[in-house]
């Protein structure tokens, strides 16, 4: 792995910041204090799903419990994402204050840390630093001299399941079990780790905690638009010159960051990663933010020389392998949708079943128990429609136009 | 398996609980303790992570068949994953995979005679701006090339 730090740019996560600042900054202010600041910025979680982090941390803080637990989501398994990875390799010092203001403002002793096993070549690292932070009182009993804070963070390891990146199946993985997720209600804040309030929350968006603590509410709200405010990691791959983790402004069109990583002959850009949409020329013009394309900022770039049917094949396999199994629209649908796409690749479909498995996708989006279920059948929906004129039109027969 | 060997890898269980804990908590860091130093949990391992930890083998069996880097079967030496998701599909895996295939001699879900690697295939490592990319145990190896990936592999002991 190339593991020299490149100097990055960005106005929020990767703008200025030194260790212990943002915990340092917690002498001077009150947990509301840091509620205010969240509500102020507008700041929504970085994972994926996009609920208000102050009302997450506000929630856990209410809650009445002599345990509270706050957990970094480090499973980053969405396919096409790494940006977690590059901050916990290049930018722990955000990670783990960002943790600690967490712990401060909920009211926890106890962090963890839920590192996916594909990253455990991190985890000597990652445990030193965290050593370090203990030597200078940024981790303990009494931390940077405020009397009575105590917190303290631990790293476990996942084992090789992307289901586990969901909050509840996480917090099953952590207490033992198999990694399936739960019924909502209860939430985490109210019933998490070990039934005790929790929250979970993204590396990323602990990151921009950490500055938003220190530099305040409204300075992070100046970046991005009115309803996404900030700034968002992107991590781009597939066919361009310059893949990478990039820090943009929410608002960005994917035109923009076309060029911004020199993507050239792009026939098609899957945003959100398998779980996410695939998009075509036409649509190239929309905007990345949660008034049009919400995403957790996995971007993979298809040029025109690509296969979409060999794309989806490979997108469907990845959700049939990671299904838990524990309900039948995922477990069985997933199966179904997989199939299809092999119909389609072998030429031997009629259009009315794909248009019913079209009508399958939409149940599983509504029927399915987690986020894994709801959201695999967008890629196929997605891809079939955007791209009905090469799949189904230019081919002749099975072999989709090649 | 002998009776010394046996009571070694009891004491050794015993180690990793009293390390993590006797909880049910404790079960994933123990398992994947185990996984580390042998690459599969055999049965008596089960039984006896179960026994410290007071929970039934079965539960503890269903959940290292949860998980895909937990191993209820032997396997080699040591684990290789190729990653098999989509930027790496893209930008060449599958020539990497062939290569790998008739060095070794064995396919992708094989072990090799000598026991030295098993082969498997990983979803997303999160490599996907240095693809293909693969794991060897927990190091992680990217930018492969046929002929780099096969030079990785020729040293692993
Ligand atoms: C199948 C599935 C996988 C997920 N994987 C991750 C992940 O790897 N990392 C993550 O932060 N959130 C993941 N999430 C979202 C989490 O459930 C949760 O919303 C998130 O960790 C909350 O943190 P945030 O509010 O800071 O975004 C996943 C959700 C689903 C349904
Ligand atoms: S939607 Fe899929 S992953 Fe989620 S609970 Fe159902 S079977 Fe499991």
């Amino acid at each position: 792995m190339e593991n020299k730090k490149i100097k990055r740019e960005g106005a929020v996560i990767f703008s200025e910041y030194k260790r212990g600042d943002s915990i340092n900054k917690l002498k001077e202010i009150s947990r509301d204090d840091v509620l205010f600041e969240l509500k102020e910025s507008g700041l929504k979680g970085r994972g994926g799903a996009g609920f208000p982090t102050s009302t997450k941390w506000m929630l856990t803080a209410a809650a009445k419990s002599d345990k509270k637990y706050i957990i970094c989501n480090a499973d980053e398994g969405e396919p096409g994402t790494f940006k977690d990875r590059v901050l916990l390799t290049d930018y722990p010092e955000l990670v783990f204050d960002g943790m600690v203001v967490g712990g401060f403002t909920i009211g926890a002793k106890e962090g963890i840390v839920y590192l996916r096993g594909e990253y455990e070549y991190m985890l000597a690292d990652l445990e030193l630093y965290l050593n370090n932070m203990r030597k200078d009182n940024l981790l303990g009993n009494n931390i940077a001299g405020i009397d009575g804070f105590n917190f303290d963070i631990r790293i476990q390891l996942g084992s090789g399941a992307y289901v586990c990146g969901e909050e509840t199946a996480l917090i099953e993985s952590l207490e033992g079990h198999r990694g399936e997720a739960r019924n909502r209600p209860p939430f985490p804040v109210n019933t998490g780790f070990m039934g005790h309030p929790t929250s979970v929350n993204n590396v990323e968006t602990l990151s921009a905690v950490t500055h938003i603590v220190l530099k305040g509410g409204s300075w992070f709200r100046q970046y991005g638009t009115n309803k996404s405010t900030g700034s968002k990691l992107f991590s781009v791959s597939g066919d361009c010159e310059k893949p990478g983790v990039y820090e943009l402004p929410w608002g960005t069109t994917i035109s923009e960051l076309l060029e911004k990583v020199e993507a050239k002959d792009t026939k098609a850009v899957q945003v959100g990663g398998a779980s996410g949409i695939c998009l075509n020329k036409e649509q190239f013009s929309r905007t990345l933010g949660y008034e049009d394309i919400a995403t957790g900022g996995s971007i993979i770039v298809f040029n025109k020389d690509r296969d979409m049917i060999h794309v989806l094949k490979n997108f469907m396999e990845f959700f049939v392998e990671e299904s838990c199994g524990q309900c039948t629209p995922c477990r069985i649908g997933n199966t179904k949708l997989l199939e299809g796409v092999e119909m389609i690749e072998k030429g031997e479909f009629t259009f009315r079943y794909i248009n019913e498995l079209k009508e399958l996708g939409k149940t599983m989006q509504v029927a399915s128990k987690c986020g894994l279920g709801q959201s695999s059948p967008n890629s196929f929906i997605s891809i079939l429609n955007n791209f009905s004129e090469e799949i189904f039109n230019q081919g002749n027969g099975g072999t989709n136009g090649k | 398996m002998l009776v010394a060997e046996k009571n070694s890898l009891t004491e050794e269980i015993e180690k990793m609980v009293e390390k993590h804990g006797a909880t049910r908590a404790a079960l994933m860091p123990v398992l994947q303790d185990i996984q580390r130093n042998h690459k599969y949990v055999s049965e008596f391992a089960q039984q006896e992570v179960a026994r410290l930890l007071n929970i039934h083998p079965v539960e503890v069996y269903s959940v290292i068949t949860f998980y895909s880097f937990l191993n209820s079967e032997p396997r080699g030496r040591n684990i290789v994953r190729l990653c098999q998701t989509i930027t790496c599909d893209l930008i060449g895996k599958e020539i990497v995979a062939k290569a790998i295939e008739r060095e070794l001699g064995v396919k992708f879900g094989e072990t090799t005679k000598d026991n030295r690697i098993t082969l498997e295939f990983a979803n997303c490592l999160g490599m996907c701006d240095q693809g293909p990319a693969m794991l060897v145990n927990d190091k992680v190896y990217t930018k492969l090339t046929p002929e780099k990936a096969v030079e990785i592999l020729n040293k692993v002991k």
